[in-house]
């Protein structure tokens, strides 16, 4: 298990937002030094933005209007820095705690959404070019780590990347947790990506627990140093959104240059419930809680913005888009109508399939049948 | 110059490999041993050495890394044609193979299609040992969005493979290795039937002999056999397990009023369970005998020793063969 303290440690910024790089953030320094005023502050308002959609969504579905939500709180620095680090050309194979990531990548929050509420499996699609090549969820945990690797390989044998030419060659980022670096998957996955030099970056968030097990039952050892058997790593602290940002910047960058793949912990905490059904108060203490609350992403990177002189009217113009967007998912979730019952048979296969077929006329007329009756 | 050849079954996927191949630079080969050796049965040799190693692929020996990385190369416009080096290994890419690949077409709306082939060698009377003689077929059938095809015959397996990386969607594509080194006249002219045809492989008037694989190859010796007896059964190669092609099978059913089935796996939810049910609810009225299902006995395979007792032949076929007509 990593402990906070760890000398690996790459973080920047302190739990008070003192800037205070630890030695290992040495060599990541000049990245963040090259972020202009506005980044940094863009890097703020994606936080609080987010954060203010994941309360939404976790007040919609205690007010019955989603099935699910898996809340994102706690984890924002990990994933605005992260996400922010990629380039526009990468690919972004997310688990399904990834709002941060996906709606900075160009995904609507409503059509996350959508598939938390009953109306889709998917919801958007990678390929329509305002979705930012962001998949849609995988929510059998590890699963898409191979995706990830096997659309890398697609890469490399197309010669998409790894041409010397950082603006143009293309990367995938995967993201996943401590629960899911487990799966044989995600091993796999590392086999791969080495063995054909995968121009990926293997981004695994470690928030502390997998629902109700802690991170000691996954792993007796760091995270971050069980890739040593496929890959080059590096541990961040992923409520520094700063350091997030750099680690993930520098191995994408390394990652499509050709150099091979790599892989991040993000030492962060999940602040929520593993999920709307979830109860926390079974498995673990305030204590805990509170302590993490102490290193909670915004109230860092805020106290940091402030230090340098930010000013007030930028934290309140911050506070007025969240609430507009927040009001705005209430608005548009509420008028989300449903689906036709045919719908489940339209996309099964590409091609037609007869059995299908058949059953969607069947349906069709058993339920016309009603509507005779009732005529 | 005839396109007529006569080859082996294994001889004539490798034929068709090689066609799939060259027509799209898209199409890419992935399997445990296939480069170099060619596969354990040979199927993939000489492939690597004519397009190259980044189109027939050695990979790392793990079936879900397979798998899920063929998925991700659909994804990036890629075909990819899966070799799983035995039946009884295709199960660590079990949840890939369900949870993700037979589903992805559906989860994306009909925005991404997945057309990635995997072939199993699968079946018995090969002698060999544990997880290397099984009939996986119903998992597969059984999950929505795969199609699952079986081809019986060389010519089949020329077309029939071909057919398959040409499908937008996910084919599991059976292979009887007890057909491997059967050899038939492969004609490259022109495919006799679509990919998801059932066919009549020999007419006849009192009983229908329905099966896939291995098992067209005892039916047909069953009714050679019958017909020295004075009965004469109509055999139907199934081809496709999913979808099914109903039309040949009923309509022979409604002329001879009986039908036995033969498969090698266990018959308990096997595809001909599946065949007999709907056989049943389409020809009721045309039966004059309950259909019947000759299968691997509902225990895991034997010892090779005992694989003789356990595989149906020609004289269990033709054991069900006189229930029918008993009726």
């Amino acid at each position: 298990m990593t402990l906070p303290d760890d000398p690996a440690l790459v973080r920047v910024l302190a739990a008070d937002g003192s800037f205070a790089p630890s030695p290992a953030a040495e060599p990541y320094l000049e990245v963040i030094d090259a972020l202009a005023d506005a980044d940094l502050e863009q890097f703020y308002r994606d936080m609080a933005v987010s954060r203010a959609f994941d309360r939404q969504a976790t007040n919609l579905q205690r007010q019955g209007q989603l099935a699910l939500w898996p809340p994102s709180f706690g984890q924002e620095a990990a994933q605005v820095g992260s996400a922010r680090a990629a380039r526009g050309q990468d690919h972004i194979f997310p688990s399904y705690r990834e709002h941060v990531v996906c709606t900075i990548r160009g995904v609507d929050p409503v059509d996350i959404i959508r598939m938390m509420r009953g109306l889709t499996h998917g919801g958007w699609d990678p390929a329509d070019p305002a979705n930012g090549n962001t998949r849609p969820y995988t929510l059998v945990l590890g699963s898409h780590t191979l995706h990830a690797t096997g659309f890398g390989m697609g890469l490399v044998f197309d010669g998409r990347t790894a041409t010397g030419d950082a603006a143009v060659d293309e990367a995938v980022m995967v993201y996943y947790g401590d629960g899911a670096s487990s799966q044989g998957d995600v091993h796999e996955a590392m086999v791969f990506a080495a063995s054909y030099r995968v121009p990926q970056v293997f981004f695994l968030q470690n928030n502390q627990w997998a629902i109700s097990v802690p991170v000691a039952t996954q792993s007796r050892t760091p995270l971050h140093l069980r890739a040593a058997g496929y890959m080059p790593s590096v541990l961040v602290d992923g409520n520094d959104v700063l350091a997030s940002y750099a680690v993930t910047k520098v191995a994408l960058d390394e990652a499509r240059s050709g150099a091979g793949p790599r892989a991040i912990e993000a030492m962060t905490y999940r602040m929520g419930a593993h999920t709307t059904s979830d109860d926390p108060t079974k498995y673990r203490t305030s204590d805990e809680e509170e302590g993490w609350s102490a290193r909670d992403p915004l109230v860092r990177m805020r106290a940091f913005l402030t230090a340098r002189g930010a000013s007030e009217a930028l934290f309140a113009d911050v506070d007025a888009e969240a609430e507009a967007l927040a009001d705005d998912v209430r608005t548009r979730t509420n008028a989300l109508g449903t689906i036709p019952a045919e719908s489940m048979f339209a996309h099964v296969y590409s091609d037609p399939h007869p059995l299908v077929t058949e059953q969607r006329a069947w349906l069709a007329a058993y339920e016309a049948s009603f509507e005779e009756g009732a005529s | 110059m005839t396109a007529t050849t006569t080859m082996p079954l294994g001889r004539a996927l490798n034929a068709g490999l090689r066609a799939a191949l060259a027509a799209d630079d898209h199409v890419l080969l992935m399997g445990e041993d296939i480069g170099r050796l060619g596969g354990v049965f040979r199927v993939t040799e000489g492939l690597q050495a004519e397009f190259g190693d980044r189109r027939v692929l050695d990979t790392p020996l793990a079936e879900s890394g397979i798998v899920g990385t063929a998925i991700g190369l659909a994804m990036a416009g890629f075909r990819p044609v899966i070799e799983i080096q035995f039946d009884g290994f295709v199960f660590p890419a079990f949840d890939q193979i369900t949870t993700q690949l037979a589903k992805l077409t559906n989860r994306y709306e009909g925005a991404l299609q997945m057309p990635v082939v995997i072939r199993i060698p699968y079946g018995g009377h090969i002698g060999a040992v544990e997880h290397h003689q099984e009939s996986p077929e119903a998992y597969f059938a059984h999950t929505p969005g795969l199609r699952v095809v079986a081809p019986s015959t060389a010519n089949d397996a020329y077309w029939m493979i071909q057919d398959a990386i040409a499908s937008p969607d996910p084919v599991i594509f059976l292979e009887p290795k007890a057909k491997y080194w059967a050899k038939g006249e492969v004609d490259m002219s022109a495919r006799a039937v679509p990919l998801h045809s059932s066919r009549v492989v020999r007419r006849g008037t009192d009983v229908t002999l329905v099966g896939h694989g291995a098992m067209v190859t005892a039916l047909l010796q069953a009714a050679a056999i019958a017909e020295g007896e004075g009965t004469s059964c109509e055999v139907i190669d199934l081809r496709s397990l999913s979808p099914v092609d109903y039309a040949p099978i009923l309509d022979s059913v409604r002329r001879t009023g009986r039908m036995v089935y033969a498969q090698e796996a266990p018959g308990f939810a096997s595809v001909g369970s599946e065949v007999a049910a709907t056989v049943m609810e389409r020809a009721f009225y045309a039966l004059e005998a309950p259909v019947l299902r000759v299968s691997g006995f509902d225990v895991p395979f034997p010892p090779a020793k005992l694989e003789g007792v356990y595989l149906p032949d020609a004289d269990r076929i033709l054991e069900a063969v006189d229930r029918v007509l008993a009726h």
